[in-house]
């Protein structure tokens, strides 16, 4: 490859991409490429479970090779959102889709459900690999390369499953503590987060409900054309006009199709990535708040001299600087956070609102085109049968 | 009914309001009932000026007498129908209350367009009942019922017996029942899909109105998207009121739709008389057949066909010749006046059937120019909702801004 030639259109393959010459001032060329596909059934005597292939390319020194091609199910997922949550505290790591979709579930499996955790999952990861954190994980490297095998051996090392039962326990009694004497920043932060939380989700309520709204509409559209058809069979004057509306009818009908698919494809998903986040930043918080808390309670023992002051102070000081990084992380992920939601929630209703636009010029296209057609063959004659009324 | 030039004269006829009123029924109980106020105005030829000739105040049910005796006195003519009695394939909002303002307000339109219909047509606008009905307000209804036209009609019965043992009706009506059906048929059905259709519009309306007191809500706590999410919010609020007039529009294409719907009931009752009458004629016809028969029999002495008088006969005995004369001299004269009879029913039939066809081609012109005319509006309809709302949605200053 011509390591002068740059070229300015996107480039169709990603290996064409990190093959581009890196230069000094643009530190945010991408280098880490990863997509999620082919969703596959695996049946054992024990359980039935699905597996995605992940297929990453990057040019980074630290993997060995360029290009990886691993299959991963969805408890790998969860182990890998448990281990970044472990890692960073009060980073904002991104939310996976649902382990159960609640109601209206008869499969476990059926496809729609499939594609649409694809396209989380796919999201889920690069969403890590955009942050400037998260990306240099190790426990990420391993999930995005390892061999299933070798995951499995992985996933045995660090903390057994008792001991994070215990770690769960202390956390939930502490964090109540940390509630009291949360800078007000955070208390901002956290006002913030409920609201947003609130809105969000009846957003997603109000957004499932109008695509719903709007399939039904479709499908009697879909019954409203073809009596037209029908009844043109007995009306030998009026088959053009007849036929013509019905026509029309079927279009607008495919226009609310396409219009219905760009909900479900731009809008729909964005919201409920949001609404999930919203559940994830109360997470956040309450880590936030338990670190802040474990200081705290340390600062009470000394202060009632309970145990070895020296202990103690030196505990603190750790403690202090824990404290100190968890809220500097947190603080600087929350604008990366803030300014990424604003960036996606615009997005997502601009893209709703060209759909729209689209629709509605559609359809008035087509009624135009067949006004048209009727008033060019339609000589106007004064009938003296038809009466004046208002 | 005696000739006036009535029919001759241009008048504008309006019914121009309605009102709710209150008053004591037929078993003196208390009623409340809308009344509408008809008024007729005439215009001078010289100056085009108009000038209120007269203005009274009726309720549905005398429209519904007017249009009784119409039927009755003019079975030929395919008589204009009256705007529905109940509101019918309604969608959720509308409400099937007679006393709800959009149905009275419809209702309204839908009986001046009857006046108007009445008015138009070259032998029903020279009725004197007619013109009693937009001018003599009190006693109208006494001098309808002394027409005695509720005798006149036909047994429901009778018709339904003539409609299955008739054997020759006349093809063309056969044909045009049938059309009458298809066309019920089909605008019923049309009419119920399209309520269904309104119904999920409407939802899918107004479940967007719900997302601007979100929009609005959440905007509290955004600085830099505040404004944007502050106007989508409100462009969502008018999107999902403005469904509220398009389909206040459309329930009047729907009107227009049912007027031809009870048209076809109009268009029926022509070809049950036709039936009747012919099976009238063919029964006469029957009858007089036999009547030439029996004498034929008696004259020549032969039996052809079984008769009560004849079995008896064979068994009592014989006839004296003067009683057998006496029985010829009888069916003469009952077979004459029978011939006269299917003469003049042949006549009448042949009359109703060439009056009753000349309407049926008035009424097919206006159907086709009135049909093809609202279906047009339907496209109008829909080409300016698009416009309206979807102007909305473009506007660059909304979405943008977020």
């Amino acid at each position: 490859m011509d390591m002068n030639s740059f070229s300015p259109m996107m480039p169709t393959s990603p290996l064409s991409m990190i093959n581009q010459v890196k230069f000094e001032d643009e530190p945010d060329l991408k280098d880490l490429f990863i997509t999620v596909d082919e969703p596959e059934s695996h049946v054992t005597t024990i359980e039935t479970f699905i597996t995605y292939r992940i297929i990453t390319k990057t040019s980074r020194g630290e993997f060995d090779s360029s290009e990886f091609e691993v299959r991963r199910r969805y408890q790998d997922f969860l182990w890998l959102k448990g281990k970044l949550e472990e890692a960073h505290p009060t980073l904002i790591i991104p939310p996976l889709p649902e382990k159960f979709i609640v109601k209206g579930m008869v499969e476990r499996f059926n496809d729609d459900f499939i594609e649409t955790r694809r396209k989380a999952l796919h999201k889920f990861l690069n969403r890590i690999a955009d942050h400037p954190t998260l990306t240099f994980n190790e426990d990420f490297k391993v999930f995005l390369t390892a061999q299933a095998w070798e995951l499995s051996s992985h996933k045995k090392q660090g903390p057994g499953l008792l001991s994070r039962m215990g770690q769960t326990v202390r956390a939930v009694a502490l964090s109540m503590r940390g509630v009291k004497s949360r800078p007000e920043e955070f208390m901002e932060m956290n006002n913030f987060i409920e609201v947003f939380s609130q809105k969000i989700n009846l957003i997603d309520k109000i957004s499932q409900r109008i695509y719903k709204e709007e399939r039904e509409y479709s499908d009697e559209m879909k019954e409203y054309g073809p009596i037209h058809i029908l009844w043109s069979a007995s009306e030998e004057d009026l088959v053009d006009t007849l036929k013509g509306i019905a026509s029309c009818i079927d279009k607008c009908c495919k226009a609310t199709e396409k219009r219905m698919s760009g909900l479900s494809e731009a809008l729909l998903p964005v919201v409920h990535e949001y609404v999930l986040y919203s559940e994830m930043l109360m997470g956040v918080m309450k880590r936030r708040d338990q670190i802040q808390a474990e200081l705290d309670s340390k600062v009470e023992a000394l202060t009632n001299k309970k145990a070895d002051t020296d202990l103690l102070t030196e505990e603190i000081g750790k403690l202090e600087d824990k404290v100190e990084c968890a809220n500097n992380a947190l603080k600087a992920d929350w604008e990366r956070w803030r300014h990424n939601m604003q960036n996606d929630i615009k997005s997502a209703f601009t893209d709703m609102a060209e759909e729209n636009i689209h629709y509605y010029e559609q359809c008035l296209a087509t009624w135009e085109s067949f006004l048209a057609s009727q008033t060019d063959l339609h000589m106007e004659e004064p009938s003296e049968d038809k009466p004046e009324s208002h | 009914m005696t000739e006036n030039n009535f029919g001759l004269k241009k008048i504008e006829i309006s019914v121009s309001e309605a009102e709710k009123r209150t008053g004591r029924n037929a078993m003196n109980m208390q009623e409340t009932y809308t009344a509408y106020l008809i008024e007729t105005r005439s215009v001078e030829h010289t100056d085009g000026q108009s000038v209120l000739t007269d203005s009274l105040w009726r309720r549905y049910s005398e429209f519904e007498l007017l249009r009784n005796y119409l039927l009755v006195y003019y079975p030929h003519v395919v008589v204009p129908p009256l705007p529905e009695k109940r509101a019918e394939f309604v969608w959720h909002k509308l409400s099937a209350d007679n006393m709800d303002p959009d149905f009275v307000e419809r209702r309204r339109i839908g009986l001046e367009n009857f006046l108007l219909r009445v008015a138009s047509h070259p032998i029903l606008c020279r009725d004197k009942i007619f013109y009693l009905f937009l001018t003599q307000e009190g006693n109208w209804k006494e001098t309808v019922n002394e027409t005695g036209f509720q005798l006149k009609a036909d047994s429901r019965l009778k018709a339904l017996n003539a409609t299955f043992r008739v054997k020759n009706p006349d093809k063309r009506f056969t044909e045009l029942k049938h059309y009458s059906d298809e066309l019920q048929s089909v605008i019923s059905h049309l009419l119920r899909v399209r309520a269904r259709v309104a119904d999920r519009l409407y939802g899918v309306y107004k479940v967007h109105g719900n997302y601007g007191r979100v929009f609005s809500e959440w905007s509290a706590i955004e600085k830099e998207m505040g404004d944007g999410l502050q106007s989508a919010g409100h462009h969502m609020d008018v999107y999902a009121s403005s469904i509220d007039d398009i389909l206040e529009d459309e329930e009047h294409y729907a009107d227009q739709l049912k007027e031809y719907l009870f048209y076809a009931e109009a268009l029926r009752a022509v070809c049950r008389k036709h039936e009747l009458m012919q099976y009238d004629l063919e029964m006469a016809a029957q009858d007089l057949a036999s009547k030439k028969q029996q004498c034929e029999e008696l004259a020549t002495g032969t039996v052809r066909t079984f008769s009560l008088k004849g079995m008896t006969t064979k068994l009592f005995g014989q006839e004296t010749p003067e009683q057998r004369e006496a029985r010829i001299k009888v069916l003469e004269e009952q077979i004459n006046e029978g011939e006269q009879q299917l003469k003049s029913k042949n006549l009448e039939g042949r009359e109703f059937v060439k009056n009753a066809w000349a309407d049926i081609e008035r009424f097919k012109e206006q159907k086709n120019h009135d049909l093809k005319e609202a279906l047009i509006s339907y496209a109008v309809m829909q080409i300016s909702m698009c416009k309206k709302v979807g102007f909305g949605f473009g506007e660059d200053t909304v979405y943008s801004k977020l």
